[in-house]
């Protein structure tokens, strides 16, 4: 009886010993599910679609007529796009968890994979390897627009405005940083959805947490201590400093240590949502 | 088979329970006892009254004394204005040439100059405004010379003038919102104006002529309860030299130095009674502005230079004198607000097809237009409950707070004030429909959250926070949902003052209820469409 449990139900191959399953499992079995429905196919494509037109439209809105100084960071003009496709990386972070709670599929998933954090560490590592995957090409046909776009509206290299180069310094890191931005992201929605559960509350709060900040922050502003607080710990905000060139002197907080804050809000999400997934019955 | 009609069994209450009044009834069932919606409505209220109370109290204001006292905070020194005839804050200083007219009078006069000084153009101004600037020769579009009739010499006193402006023709204003249009060109020694105005009881007549024979009336104005003794004569004023330029981190400012103008007045005369026998010159509001003003007479020829401006004070951060905020700034909590409620209304459909309920739904009451409609009438009119006590609260509570922080709170009519709050309700009931068709439609509730929160909010957030010119951020809060927040536009929008109209101090492209039409519009178009693949559809 137990030789015929510990070979299997016959007929089919034996590669492992049943109870072992390990990370690389988990990680294949998410891989699967993302894989076989269309949803995240279509929301990679959107996010990637709608981030590289929104950034050619706002490039292309903006002209600096000759004889007037203009005071434009070309390369986050052209990372504008950011703003918009975070919103469908939210919604592909979200789902990948809160799918599951309002199918029940959570049930069948946490009987076969009981290690509970080891499944949202497997959700957190594909999505976040997803997400970065169509930011980078989202990013790069952002900057690709505003390479193409810019010269035709006045910022050419003669006034100050070199033609945007990913070999230039504070441009790549502006470009890589907004590619690490919308995996952040991706992370705090995941680790909000799974504390939250229902995919309209969880992406209600994560959109929230995000457009609130800069609508607070021009209503503060007669408030330097506040508006100056929102603008360094707001994760939004705070994050997207990753996009600016010019003026980092002005700055409420460096470029590396705004990503960071928002790399604490993440860990912090995920942190959380690990903690509410092993206490709770799903 | 013989045996009589049989009767089918119906159960005692069926006929008469079928009605659309039962079919409401039950949607407001289900809204009233799923606890989380409800608390998603109150979380929505709460979260529009305490944002707008954070804003209030954050914004601060403390300033020092000019003879170097004691730092003082809060209600003692926010900005003062002048209170004009129609209780607004306004702008009153120039320089005027008067002698007083007792009882009925006219004054005419022939301008044949106007020139003036502006600060540098490079749009680099300097960092401090006090600082003495390069000037060149030009005129800000509204300088203005002319006569001007006034109830005393006291700022926010009543008036009524007749002036040559820059670029702007000739105009009749009063009382410092009014602003009529004359013959239009720019005035110079080969095309002089003739002006004139007529005093009769409270009636004050403007006229403008190319020739000093011809008169064409411009307009009549009554001001009410004019003295009888009134101060008449010449006046020169040149608004602030106003510069919009875009932050490097997004949103825009103005800044604003002065210019003045000098006009030449030829063939001054008088009929009334004036018992003055000389010309005063002096500068209405001196304390206010830079002061900047005199007379030369010769024969009787005036030459007057002046600056400042006899207009309303236009409200928002980074205008003139920065008058601070308006009702706009106290429902900043709309957008939280906006936020639960588009939530609470998707998932009042979305949570039907997720559980299966719609079925059921379905099957009580088949008509499927009709229960699209009750759900529509349900959850606009709690959201319009919730958001009329929220944005009164807001209002209310808001502006005590930021008067007892020493913000200048920009005073608006009871009719501005019930517009938007009942327009800020409108607004959150409208987009609750939007939520709700597009939550039909798509049957999921992330991507249609997600949809209406990006269509509503995120223009808004371009349009205050981004790079993008004002031309676009206009363009934006045109064409898509974000329109609707023009209702909660508290302060008018004067053409005859330039200043910065912005979003993101209060302004919007489209007038208040042409706004909230563009989302009543989508939401429409949405709902059209939900009813259509609700019919055609299996559930």
């Amino acid at each position: 009886m137990s030789q015929a449990l510990a070979a299997g139900p016959p007929g089919l191959p034996v590669t492992r010993r049943a109870g072992a399953t390990c990370m690389r499992d988990t990680l294949h079995a998410e891989w699967t599910k993302l894989r076989t429905v269309a949803g995240p196919a279509w929301l990679v494509a959107g996010t990637v679609v709608l981030t590289v037109a929104v950034s050619a439209a706002a490039t292309a809105a903006v002209r600096c007529p000759s004889g007037t100084a203009c005071p434009v960071d070309t390369t986050k003009l052209s990372l504008t796009g950011i703003e918009f496709g975070q919103a469908i990386v939210a919604i592909l972070a979200v789902l990948v968890i809160s799918g599951e709670y309002s199918t029940g599929m959570i049930r069948v998933t946490l009987t076969a994979m009981p290690r509970r954090s080891a499944v949202l560490a497997a959700k957190a590592v594909l999505v976040a390897g997803l997400v970065l995957a169509a930011g980078t090409v989202a990013v790069g046909g952002s900057v690709l627009a505003g390479r193409v776009i810019l010269p035709g509206h006045g910022f050419t290299a003669a006034r100050g405005f070199p033609l945007e180069s990913l070999a230039d310094g504070p441009t790549l890191r502006a470009a890589a940083g907004s590619v690490l931005y919308l995996a952040l992201i991706a992370l705090l929605s995941l680790g909000i959805a799974t504390v939250v559960r229902d995919s309209a509350v969880a992406i209600g709060v994560v959109l929230g947490l995000l457009y609130l900040s800069p609508i607070i922050i021009a209503a503060v502003a007669g408030d330097p201590v506040w508006s100056h607080r929102l603008e360094r710990y707001a994760p939004m905000s705070a994050g997207l400093t990753i996009q600016n060139t010019t003026g980092l002197r002005g700055l409420p907080i460096s470029p590396w240590g705004g990503l960071g804050v928002l790399a604490a809000w993440a860990a912090a999400a995920v942190l959380a949502g690990a903690l509410v997934l092993r206490l709770r019955d799903a | 088979m013989t045996a009589g009609t049989v009767t089918p069994y119906r159960p005692g209450q069926q006929t008469g329970r079928d009605g659309f009044a039962q079919l409401l009834r039950s949607e407001w069932t289900k809204f009233r006892t799923v606890r989380g919606w409800v608390i998603g409505l109150v979380v929505a209220a709460l979260v529009t009254v305490l944002l707008g109370l954070f804003a209030a109290g954050a914004t601060f204001s403390s300033c020092q004394s000019t003879s170097g006292g004691p730092a003082r905070t809060g209600a003692a020194c926010g900005p003062t204005f002048p209170v004009g005839p129609g209780g607004e804050p306004v702008d009153d200083s120039f320089y005027f040439v008067r002698q007083p007219l007792t009882g009925n009078g006219s004054i005419t006069v022939q301008v044949t100059s106007l020139t003036g000084l502006l600060p540098p153009a490079n749009g680099n101004l300097p960092s401090n405004p006090a600082a003495p600037a390069d000037t060149r020769p030009g005129l800000v579009p509204w300088a203005k010379a002319g006569l001007i009739i006034k109830d005393g010499t006291s700022q926010g006193s009543a008036y009524a003038a007749m002036m040559v402006t820059a670029d702007h023709g000739v105009r009749m204003q009063d009382n410092y919102t009014s602003d009529t249009a004359g013959q239009p060109g720019a005035v110079s020694p080969a095309s002089p104006r003739w002006l004139r105005l007529t005093r009769s009881g409270d009636t004050i007549t403007g006229y403008d002529s190319a020739d000093g024979t011809t008169w064409t009336q411009v307009g009549t104005v009554h001001l009410a309860g004019l003295s009888s003794k009134v101060q008449a004569g010449l006046f020169a004023a040149s608004p602030a030299y106003t510069v919009v330029s875009q932050n490097f981190g997004g949103g825009t400012n103005g800044s604003s130095l002065s210019s003045q103008a000098t006009a030449v007045f030829d063939h001054v005369s008088r009929s009334g009674t004036w018992p003055g026998s000389t010309w005063t010159g002096d500068y209405i509001g001196a304390g206010d502005a830079s002061g900047i003003g005199g007379y030369h007479q010769a024969g009787g020829r005036f030459t007057v230079t002046g600056s400042g401006d006899i207009a309303p004070v236009v409200a928002g951060h980074g205008n003139e004198g920065d008058p601070g905020t308006t009702l706009t700034d106290r429902l900043l909590g709309t957008f939280a607000g906006l936020i639960a409620v588009i939530v609470v209304a998707t998932m009042f459909i979305t949570a039907e097809y997720r559980r299966g309920l719609i079925r059921i739904t379905l099957a009580a009451s088949p008509r499927r237009g009709r229960v699209l409609a009750a759900k529509t009438i349900v959850i606009g009119s709690v959201t319009f409950v919730a958001g009329l006590v929220a944005a009164a609260a807001a209002v209310i509570f808001g502006t005590q707070l930021a008067r007892a922080r020493g913000t200048y709170v920009f005073p608006a009519s009871w009719a501005t004030e019930l517009r938007v709050v009942v327009g800020t309700a409108a607004l959150l009931a409208a987009a609750a429909v939007l939520a709700l068709a597009l939550g039909t439609v798509l049957r999921r509730s992330a991507a249609a959250v997600t949809i209406v929160i990006v269509a509503i909010v995120l223009p808004y957030i371009l349009g205050i926070a981004s790079v993008l010119p004002v031309g676009a951020a206009d363009w934006l809060l045109r064409v898509t949902p974000a329109a609707a927040f023009a209702v909660q536009q508290a302060a008018p929008q004067y053409p005859q003052v330039i200043a910065l109209y912005s979003p993101g101090s209060g302004y919007f492209p489209l007038a208040p209820w042409a706004g909230f039409a563009v989302l009543c519009a989508y939401a429409a178009l949405a709902l059209g469409l939900a009813v259509m693949l609700l019919r055609r559809r299996d559930a």
